[in-house]
């Protein structure tokens, strides 16, 4: 462990108030640690004041209404990846609970975390985006609600003040789609961050394509929704369809850089790939 | 000899301590007064220190502090050559060379203070790869950046060129590995002016003893090494453990504290040593019935900023270089260069894997322009009894190297499996390419030609007091079963129970220099030398007619007891002796290099995703002859991972170097397989090729095969040629972009 201890306080929330309270004193809220024990072990985690919200029942549980699925910030991945409701109607969300980290970093790491920490390389986030998802934010002086496809402003930035948590993710029901589609691609199966990965949702006729959504991480300093690359299927027959303008489109969507773990090079082909691949699966969905 | 326990599979000796966590490894122990050191490195590539500076937010004087001021002895790592020092003088040569130690009794404080301190230095150009140092970009070795180099010839290729029916060239590459032990680096030391204590996790005991003698200038008696458990070292844990030695005992003499020191992940994967890179040239010139008529091999390897063990890497990957084929004319040039990287070192194949893989997809592709199936052209090239190899050693065993082959043929169903994945690959709308490979390969057992008249390794054996046998030996556990098999060859040597075999500790002060543990030799080497020691325990008590011919396990002890009552206590040592008819001229590199080969030919079977290049392999068989199995789960565990190892080496296991270092020295992002990226490995011995109970070793074995067996399949599967590892989709990518 590279981190120095006596520049750290942690200190337990007994309640979403007590956190909020203590946030307001620039307390900043730590809930799996999942990524931020990392920075610790590695002495890369800014030295202060930490508040402890992993307990507090008020970010737990996931509620099911006629109109939302509203998943508490605190729900880890597991807890995702059995939810029956969430397995028929949100499939790519289990999917991406399925392939982050580990069973140890699923029991641990919690889906308001993963937002909070804004990587662009996320896995659950672009099934967010396809699936019109919204966060519920409090502070101790009151709660917004944000589209979750305007949370993130740019790299590392977001719609959240530093005395505000993430209380829940709503995901609207009435959307009925005919594919999910979701597919990480990772340096390995398990353990692993996205080299890229995407989330999409198809909505067809035997004649044409009515609407799709297509949400992709590690191509650009956050999280992304690609809706011109959307339009150009939207509402046209498939002979219509020229799939190499639409990776042509995708490309101007997206801003993919080389890091450790890939380069800019494949993550462009590739994302042009799995935009092939999901296209593949409406045609063949079609056809059968 | 009746064998009752060698070839089963016995309960590991330590395994219950390894499963219920009693086990101690180094940083599970502490002493009284322990205090903790951490190692202050250079940030640059190449220079020279001009000042260091100590930022004054640290309370100094609460520190130990150790200068190459506070070496008593010789600043040099006493390896081949003196050339690498404990603490950086004045020159630095990579960017992890050591220049300070600290050490503090809050351990917690230590980053805080390795933060805290600046070394100015006069920065130096560098050079950071083989191109570069073949190119003279910069000298910092000697006078050509030559480690060292070795030519190997037989017959005369030169005459062979301009009459040959094909002649085929190629380059090939290999990258760095990490060895990725599960337990990082670690040593505790005790020492004053007049003696050296260093417990901690290591593979040679005795490469550490002899490199802390000139560091403090103390005697051998005055200097004490034990090994504590051990969690894995496939090379790593061979040289570099010195320097951590030396270092806790430099700290620990100033300190007059016990010092622990231990590493971090992050700090172990930077700073320690990694498999050589590699680049090879092959030149081969064939017949139209694909008889191999010339080989012609220029291997260099990255050796780093010292010499370490660089040449003894380089001997072994050009002696293997030319693989088991049978071939008149061979010319092999070998050269370790230098570069401005920490030195590379000892990794499971010791240069093998390199010179194999670049053989062996050389292979490959003179088959495809030959228009030959690979398996064909392989097989009537195979080594026989009788045939030369590239040393000119004879092969005197009964080589079935076809039978290993026609049993990886059998069990990988090769030919249907080629069959059926042409079709498959050929279809519409296919997901992913299915291919099959496959490699044949040997390896030498021990140290190569002379080492082991060298070493002249000796192993004792004692009784205890209550009449067992205690085999005294400095060969380490370190996960591969040790303590296991000497158990086993000890009890079936001397006709007594498993149980009454014990191991004594690695602990310079009780064991013989046994030779360090790796190359494959325990089993082989130091296994006949316990068979030997515990068989001069028992011809003593037979001559003092305390045992007859026949006894049982409880007359044993009854003998052995009644011994230590009337004479105080039995030791027996033994020492190497070579094998007759075993020939190496040092100079001219020819003869016997290996007493012993182990046999191989290993199939991989590999799928790619159609839209993003990944590359999974479903199936793997492994199938070898490696003379006596002394106990089979054991074995097969260390084929298992050593092609899991291998799969890591061919797929995932990219060491990205930035400016002369890892730049991702971390468990996330230097990838190796995990178990859902491993295939189901198929392990197979193929019946010994000679009666008598020849052992050779299996450690390095897995390694040498796996990545061009891997790689060969990714070829079958998509029809691109592959050069180098670690193929990463990426890499396969950019193959594809090439073509269209």
């Amino acid at each position: 462990m590279r981190a120095y201890l006596p520049k750290y306080n942690l200190t337990t929330a007994k309640s979403l108030e007590h956190a909020l309270q203590m946030m307001n004193d620039s307390k900043r809220p730590i809930a799996g640690g999942t990524d931020l024990m990392v920075l610790f072990d590695m002495g890369n985690l800014p030295p202060g004041d930490y508040v402890n919200i992993h307990r507090i029942p008020d970010l737990q549980g996931i509620e099911v209404n006629d109109d939302y699925v509203e998943i508490g910030a605190l729900t880890t991945y597991s807890q995702l990846r059995q939810h029956e409701i969430i397995q028929q109607e949100f499939p790519c969300i289990c999917e991406a609970a399925k392939v982050t980290g580990g069973v140890a970093i699923q029991n641990r790491g919690t889906i308001g975390g993963n937002i909070a920490n804004a990587s662009p390389a996320a896995d659950t986030p672009p099934a967010l985006l396809v699936y019109d998802a919204d966060l519920k934010i409090v502070s101790a002086t009151g709660e917004k609600i944000v589209a979750y496809e305007n949370f993130h402003t740019g790299y590392k930035q977001m719609q959240l003040a530093k005395n505000e948590l993430i209380q829940r993710i709503r995901l609207p029901r009435k959307n009925k789609h005919n594919l999910h589609y979701y597919r990480k691609v990772g340096t390995r199966k398990a353990q692993a961050i996205s080299k890229l990965c995407m989330a999409g949702v198809a909505n067809f006729t035997p004649e044409k394509i009515v609407q799709i959504k297509i949400a992709l991480a590690s191509v650009a300093p956050t999280v992304i929704r690609c809706k011109k690359t959307e339009a150009y299927f939207c509402e046209k027959q498939y002979a219509q369809i020229d799939i190499c303008e639409a990776k042509r489109i995708l490309q101007t969507e997206i801003a993919a850089i080389d890091d450790l773990r890939s380069t800019k090079e494949y993550r462009i082909q590739v994302a042009c790939n799995l935009i092939q691949e999901f296209f593949d699966l409406i045609t063949e969905e079609n056809n059968e | 000899m009746n064998k009752k326990w060698v070839g089963t599979n016995v309960p590991r000796k330590e395994g219950i301590e390894k499963v219920t966590g009693k086990s101690k490894y180094i940083d599970d122990l502490t002493f009284p007064d322990m205090i903790y050191g951490i190692t202050v490195r250079s940030d640059v590539p190449r220079g020279t220190i001009r000042k260091i500076h100590f930022a004054d937010n640290i309370n100094w004087d609460e520190f130990t502090i150790v200068t190459i001021e506070d070496i008593p002895g010789e600043n040099v790592v006493t390896l081949i050559e003196s050339d690498q020092p404990f603490l950086a003088d004045k020159e630095i040569r990579h960017q992890q060379e050591p220049i300070l130690l600290l050490a503090h009794p809050d351990k917690s404080l230590l980053e805080e203070a390795r933060r805290s301190i600046r070394i100015e230095v006069d920065e130096l150009p560098a050079i950071f790869n083989i191109e570069e140092s073949l190119n003279k970009k910069q000298i910092i070795y000697s006078d050509d950046n030559i480690i060292k180099e070795y030519l190997i010839t037989k017959g005369n290729t030169d005459d062979v060129w301009d009459s040959a029916y094909k002649i085929v060239s190629e380059e090939y590459h290999t990258g760095a590995q990490e060895q990725l032990y599960i337990e990082n680096n670690g040593m505790i030391a005790i020492a004053n002016d007049e003696e050296v204590t260093v417990w901690g996790s290591m593979q040679c005991p005795y490469y550490i003893h002899k490199a802390l003698m000139p560091l403090f200038d103390l005697p051998a008696e005055k200097i004490r090494i034990i090994q504590t458990a051990t969690g894995g070292g496939f090379g790593g844990k061979e040289e570099y453990p010195s320097i951590i030695a030396g270092h806790a005992a430099l700290l620990a003499r100033k300190a007059q504290k016990p010092v622990k020191l231990m590493y971090d992940r992050a700090e172990d994967m930077v700073a320690t040593t990694k498999r050589h890179p590699s680049h090879t040239r092959q030149k081969i010139a064939v017949d139209e019935n694909g008889k191999l008529l010339a080989i012609d091999i220029d291997f260099v390897l990255d050796g780093g900023a010292y010499t370490t063990l660089s040449a003894v890497v380089l001997s072994r990957g050009a002696i293997h270089a030319a693989g088991p084929y049978a071939c008149e004319n061979i010319r092999i040039r070998a050269r370790a260069v230098a570069t401005n990287t920490p030195p590379q070192g000892a990794f499971r194949g010791f240069g093998a894997p390199q010179s194999i893989f670049a053989f062996e997809r050389h292979l490959d592709l003179v088959a495809k322009q030959l228009n030959m199936c690979p398996v064909e052209f392989r097989k009537q090239n195979f080594l026989q009894q009788g045939s030369l190899n590239a040393t000119g050693q004879k092969i005197e065993e009964e080589v079935r190297l076809d039978k290993v082959l026609d049993l990886a043929l059998e069990k990988s169903q090769y030919f249907a499996k080629k069959k059926q994945f042409a079709v498959h690959n050929s279809q519409k709308n296919v997901k992913t390419y299915k291919g099959v490979g496959l490699a044949s390969f040997y390896h030498g057992a021990g140290f190569t030609g002379s080492g082991e008249v060298y070493l002249a390794s000796i192993v004792g054996a004692r009784l205890t007091a209550d009449g067992k046998v205690k085999v005294l030996a400095a060969s380490t556990e370190i996960g591969q079963g040790t303590n296991t098999i000497f158990s086993q060859i000890a009890a079936d040597a001397l006709g007594i129970d498993y149980d009454m075999v014990e191991i004594e500790t690695p602990d310079t002060s009780k064991v013989p220099n046994s030779g360090p543990t790796v190359a494959s030799r325990t089993c082989m080497i130091v296994g006949k030398l316990v068979e030997s020691a515990v068989c001069g325990i028992r011809d003593t008590l037979l001559k003092s007619n305390l045992l007859t011919s026949e006894y049982t396990s409880q007359q044993f002890i009854t003998a052995s007891k009644k011994y230590l009552e009337d004479f105080g206590e039995l030791k027996i040592f033994v020492k190497y002796k070579p094998p007759a008819g075993i020939h190496w001229d040092e100079k001219n590199y020819r003869g016997s290099a290996y007493s012993a080969y182990a046999w191989a030919v290993y199939v991989a079977e590999v799928s790619v995703d159609k839209y993003t290049y990944e590359m999974q392999v479903d199936d793997f068989v492994a199938v070898q002859e490696v003379g006596e199995v002394v106990h089979p789960i054991l074995a097969q565990g260390q084929i298992e991972g050593g092609v899991a190892q291998g799969i890591g080496y061919a797929l995932y296991e990219d060491v990205v170097w930035r400016n002369g270092q890892m730049a991702n020295n971390q468990m996330t992002n230097y990838i190796i397989p995990t178990s859902l990226d491993a295939p189901d490995i198929r392990v197979f011995f193929s019946e010994p090729f000679q009666p008598g109970g020849v052992r050779k070793g299996i450690g390095e074995l897995p390694m040498d095969g796996t990545a061009p067996a891997v790689i060969s399949a990714v070829e079958n599967a998509t029809g691109k040629h592959v050069c180098h590892v670690p193929l990463r989709p990426e890499d396969l990518m950019m193959l594809y972009r090439k073509e269209t």
